[in-house]
């Protein structure tokens, strides 16, 4: 029948109507009650226990989490060592168990943070409240936040487990300058965020490599 | 000399030795079973069970033990104090009597003594383990009534139930092996199976006793009494600390007792597997209790096999079984083998016996089939006519028949 020639038709098989009443035919194969076949379960726990077990020891054996496995949150910094968080609190907007607490402040001449106008002055996120949904790093405008692979956070107390800015921020990797430092000559915000900004350049401050 | 004339000369502080070695027996199994069977269980479902605290975790279920004797001891406002407290004694204690009349070993020799090791031995040694089995049902019920709250009530009742009746067809089961051992005392029952165990002799009491004691102990599949996805934890959900403990020493020397009571009826106590008799004289006559508790160890093993296979029983299915089967079919049972048994004292010609046991045979075998029958019937009675109008309305769709594509057009 051609589905238009009434409107009603399609719908009454999404119901399922007509494939649940061609499915609820009586059950007359009596085999799967049968004293035997019922047996067979009784073989199946018996065999289970010389298989393999898939328990891990954990703490002793650790197993890699998957590639993009949501862990602790990291603040990123740029090639020179600056850092990527501009303090706009879009991701504590997005969170949805307010676990993140930004505070913005000013960057100036004489303490840059990050390249531009703002920077993270005070950036927590509280791991007794996030739930590991992801959403602050889909709302980073810069790439600032992102979420790395480690999920050993259990504590003692609440206090250590609202990690500041210092616990969360990415390390300083070879070429890297510990902020606050003035930008790289010539460049401006634009330049940091095409990715144009190679590493410190001496001007910029006395490179320590870490 | 028999068994019980052996413990009769029993000195004072033999028996008290005796006593000890069988309350220190059923603790340290219990342990073991404990965790033996979260041992097993895990490997049944692919995982390793404890095996943290001591080697292979063997030490888990005394730190359990530790652990629960520590916890704060609560008593809920409602419950009945002096009934709540006095429960789980009843429960733990009774579960230990029933090992006085076990008959662990044959004729040995204890700190320079000729005895066996057994506590005691009664004439009606059976029933007395019946018996006590029924007194500590109280403990169950009186903690279920006394928790002054509705879970541990319901539970201790569908307990009450079930252990009742799963009491009637066990005490059955028992019927056929003191008609063979011409005795219900235990010592004596094991000495009559030295050739032959009543297992295989009366294998349909064995099978009987089987299902009846894991509903006696309220074990998986008929666990119903602590039904977890229905009545939280069943009658000890108030229960916490040192009186929660005595509940679980007591389900498991329970399982351990019941245990112990089939090997003795049933598997020739401690008699050697056959073929391996001469093994009974090794250690001076010590040697049975190894393969006593061997026995009880296969046991416990298919317990916890039972648990690891088999889903939870509805309550209702698991009390028609018990009625409905269970019962007749043990009363049936007991008929045919009292029958043959005062055949064979009478002296009958083999060819009556034959004749009789033939004729039990072929009656038995007309009867399930047209069982079958019957069920096959009202199994095709069950087919719905696929021609009528649903039960249900149905609004009026041009172009279409809706009896057909509701019923499928087969009809």
């Amino acid at each position: 029948m051609d589905p238009m020639d009434n409107e009603l038709t399609p719908r009454d098989n999404e119901f399922g109507l007509a494939k649940a009443a061609a499915e609820s035919a009586p059950i007359l194969d009596q085999s799967a009650g049968s004293f035997f076949k019922q047996l067979q379960g009784f073989w199946v726990t018996f065999i289970m226990q010389f298989k393999k077990v898939n328990t891990v020891q954990y703490p002793e054996v650790k197993e890699p989490t998957a590639e993009r496995f949501h862990g602790r949150h990291q603040l990123n910094r740029h090639p020179d060592g600056l850092e990527k968080c501009i303090g706009c609190e879009l991701c504590a907007w997005a969170c949805p168990a307010d676990a993140i607490y930004v505070e913005g402040g000013d960057n100036t001449p004489d303490a840059q943070f990050s390249p531009g106008e703002r920077y993270g002055k005070v950036y927590q996120i509280n791991y007794l409240r996030c739930v590991f949904c992801g959403l602050c790093i889909e709302a980073c405008p810069t790439r600032a936040l992102t979420m790395t692979n480690e999920y050993e956070l259990a504590d003692e107390s609440r206090s250590k487990l609202i990690f500041e800015k210092e616990d969360l921020l990415a390390p300083l990797r070879a070429g890297m300058l510990m902020p606050p430092h003035p930008m790289y000559p010539g460049s401006t915000d634009t330049t940091y965020y095409k990715g144009e900004v190679p590493g410190a350049d001496p001007s910029q401050g006395a490179t320590t490599n870490v | 000399m028999n068994a019980a004339s052996l413990i009769s000369n029993d000195p004072g502080w033999l028996i008290a030795v005796k006593g000890l070695i069988v309350f220190v027996l059923c603790v340290v199994l219990t342990l073991m079973s404990v965790w033996g069977e979260r041992r097993i269980v895990a490997r049944m479902q692919m995982r390793l069970g404890p095996n943290r605290v001591g080697p292979f975790g063997l030490l888990q279920s005394l730190a359990d033990g530790v652990k629960l004797a520590l916890k704060e001891d609560l008593i809920p406002k409602a419950a009945d104090r002096i009934v709540f407290v006095i429960a789980p004694v009843i429960s733990a204690t009774t579960c230990f009597m029933s090992f006085a009349v076990m008959p662990l070993t044959g004729k040995v020799t204890l700190f320079g003594h000729s005895t066996v090791m057994q506590l005691t031995d009664l004439p009606v040694g059976v029933l007395y383990v019946l018996a006590i089995a029924s007194v500590g049902v109280y403990g169950i019920v009186l903690a279920g009534w006394s928790s002054g709250s509705t879970y541990p009530l319901l539970g201790g009742l569908r307990s009450s139930a079930q252990v009742i009746s799963y009491e009637v067809a066990m005490g059955l089961s028992l019927v056929a092996v003191f008609i063979y051992a011409g005795s219900m005392s235990t010592s004596d029952i094991v000495a009559a199976q030295q050739k032959w165990w009543f297992g295989v002799v009366l294998f349909p009491s064995f099978i009987i006793y089987m299902i009846s004691m894991v509903g006696e102990t309220n074990r998986a599949p008929f666990d119903l009494a602590e039904a977890e996805g229905e009545l939280v934890g069943g009658f000890h959900t108030e229960y916490s600390s040192l009186k929660f403990a005595l509940f679980f020493l007591a389900e498991y020397v329970n399982i351990v007792a019941v245990s112990s009571l089939a090997t003795t009826l049933f598997l020739g106590g401690y008699h050697a597997l056959p073929g391996l008799g001469f093994t009974e004289s090794w250690l001076g006559g010590w040697f049975g209790m190894v393969w006593f508790f061997a026995k009880v160890i296969g046991f416990f093993y298919l317990f916890v096999w039972l648990r690891g296979t088999l889903p939870r029983m509805r309550y209702d299915q698991f009390m028609k079984f018990g009625w409905k089967v269970l019962i007749p079919v043990s009363l049936l049972w007991i008929l045919v083998v009292a029958t043959l048994r005062v055949m064979s004292a009478r002296g009958e010609p083999r060819a009556v016996i034959a004749a009789f046991t033939f004729g039990v045979v072929l009656l038995i075998m007309a009867a399930s089939s047209l069982y079958e029958r019957s069920v096959r019937n009202a199994t095709i009675d069950q087919i719905p006519d696929s021609s009528t109008e649903p039960s249900f309305p149905v609004p009026h769709v041009a172009g279409i028949n809706r009896v057909e594509s509701i019923n499928g057009s087969n009809g």
